[in-house]
């Protein structure tokens, strides 16, 4: 799966936790999930189990505590794909 | 210290026959039924496949609240939000916006919910930690099981700054919030209060219910026959769902800011029978019951002779004629003099920890309005209840001198809780006038 693809899929499953719609609009990779789109912290727990689910992966607690930026969880995604 | 005098100035209200105001008070004065036939009910061997589930509570509380709330907010959080956010809109504040950081530290709540979110433990927690799966249960279902999460949500949908509190005394629950939260208005510790009860629709709640068999089972094929309070054919109440909020006002707030005002509430009381005297987990005790409502009358100033109206607890079991023995009692009446006496559960069924709430919006719109609705199902009046078979309004009952009305509530663990509101006669645009020249 390319980069794009993935980030597109990343961004959608951040859409319904991002209280920064316009953040959103504008995402890079550089984009900080909490400070940057103002997903709430509690609720990132939710979008790991989501990308679990949509990208058939498993991301331990390890990994899932370095993810801060969506580049981060980009990566996270691609390394457990390929 | 001077008692500080508490008004109703907004309500809110989830029901089985209605969501909103104008519509409730539309399906009260039409004796409009909310309850319907649950096919999961009958599915799973239920006694009672009858139930009061609001309609179309989803589709509203998908417009209110933003996606990653509603993946938080189970039946009990969705019925309690939309009840609460309309309470504060019919009382004229605007909804804060989630990235203003003023808080309303005048202002609280006290909802409270008689069961909880058994929904998502019974869909979520439960199966999902029994198949080892706990590391995919998510970040949502502390807040949507745990006792207060009812309140909380409303808070920080409002940004309440005052005390925030889930109270739960099972099916007396909604008015015990309403007579908590007017306390704290009275005693100078808050200015407003959103004080009501949230009971979400699961057929984990109403289970262990239907094993107790207190349901009613003979009219599974007539769902709106189904609730009989005061009937001689009654047999057990039917399981409802809900919410019911009222925005309640210290006097002086809501003169300051010239608000709508509907109601005073006049006074309320609470005690508990103590499971002695005929009481128990599940029965009061009738000493207890008459003198919950005498409390009620004491703390209200109010003489048992003012007492216009009677909203019955009157869930349409065995206990309905005690019941209707103590209001006389209570308030001294003989048979025949007995004000009109209603259920509203006859139309909506049980709402359990809602109960209370609802009917006390229920209350307000009476007052409002100048009418008693009808209770609907006891045509074949019960026979201990016959004596007072002409203060039961079995259509709409037109009373435009309906001044005062008293609302008591019952529950497991021999609880009682009883309020009593008087209408609101201030000019409109002038402020609220003094209502001491009653007497």
């Amino acid at each position: 799966m390319t980069e794009e693809k993935i980030l597109e899929k990343v961004v959608d499953i951040l859409k319904p936790y991002a209280k920064d719609a316009n953040a959103l609009a504008n995402v890079s990779l550089e984009t900080n999930i909490l400070s940057g789109l103002k997903v709430n912290s509690a609720r990132l727990v939710d979008v790991v189990l989501a990308f679990e689910d949509a990208f058939g992966i498993e991301v331990g607690d390890d990994d899932a505590d370095k993810v801060e930026t969506v580049g981060d969880a980009v990566r996270l995604i691609q390394g457990k794909l390929a | 210290m001077t008692r500080r005098r508490v008004v109703v100035t907004g309500m809110g209200v989830v029901a089985p026959n209605a969501i909103g105001l104008s519509d409730f008070d539309a399906a009260l004065r039409a004796g409009r039924s909310g309850l319907r036939h649950v096919p999961r009910l009958a599915e799973l061997g239920f006694g009672c496949t009858v139930a009061g589930v609001p309609e179309g509570a989803d589709a509203i509380a998908e417009a209110y609240f933003d996606a990653d709330l509603l993946m938080a907010m189970n039946s009990n959080h969705r019925f309690g939000a939309i009840a609460a956010v309309d309470a504060w809109k019919d009382a004229g504040f605007a909804r804060p916006d989630p990235a203003d950081d003023h808080v309303f530290w005048e202002a609280g709540a006290v909802i409270g919910t008689g069961v909880g979110g058994l929904d998502t433990a019974g869909e979520r927690l439960v199966p999902m930690t029994d198949a080892g799966q706990v590391r995919r249960l998510g970040s949502t279902i502390v807040e949507q099981v745990m006792g207060s999460g009812v309140s909380a949500r409303v808070s920080g949908l409002l940004a309440l700054g005052n005390q925030v509190t889930t109270n739960s005394s099972a099916c007396s629950t909604g008015t015990e919030a309403i007579i908590d939260g007017a306390n704290r208005i009275r005693q100078g510790l808050a200015e407003r209060m959103l004080c009501g009860g949230s009971e979400g629709a699961s057929h984990y709640i109403w289970a262990g219910f239907d094993a107790m068999r207190v349901l009613s089972r003979r009219f599974n094929d007539e769902p709106e026959r189904a609730s009989r309070p005061m009937s001689a054919s009654a047999g057990g109440f039917v399981p409802g769902a809900g919410a019911g909020v009222l925005h309640l006002e210290s006097l002086e707030s809501a003169s300051k800011r010239g608000a709508r005002v509907y109601a005073e509430l006049l006074g309320g009381a609470l005690n508990c029978g103590g499971h002695r005297g005929g009481g128990s987990m599940t029965a009061p005790n009738p000493e207890s019951v008459r003198r919950c409502i005498a409390a009620a009358l004491a703390d209200a100033g109010v003489d048992p002779g003012e007492i216009d109206a009677i909203s019955g607890h009157l869930t349409a079991t065995g206990a309905d004629p005690n019941e209707v023995e103590a209001w006389t009692a209570a308030l001294d009446r003989a048979p025949g003099e007995l004000p009109p006496i209603t259920s509203t559960k006859s139309m909506i069924g049980h709402a359990l920890g809602a109960a209370g709430a609802i009917e006390s919006v229920a209350c307000i719109q009476m007052l409002r309005g100048g009418y008693v609705h009808p209770s609907l199902n006891c045509e074949d009046v019960h026979p201990r209840i016959e004596p007072f078979a002409g203060s039961i309004p079995h259509e709409l009952r037109p009373m435009p001198r309906l001044r005062t009305i008293i609302k008591a509530s019952f529950g497991f663990g021999d609880v009682n809780a009883c309020v009593v509101f008087r209408k609101w006669t201030g000019e409109p645009g002038l402020g609220p006038r003094s209502q001491e020249d009653h007497a």
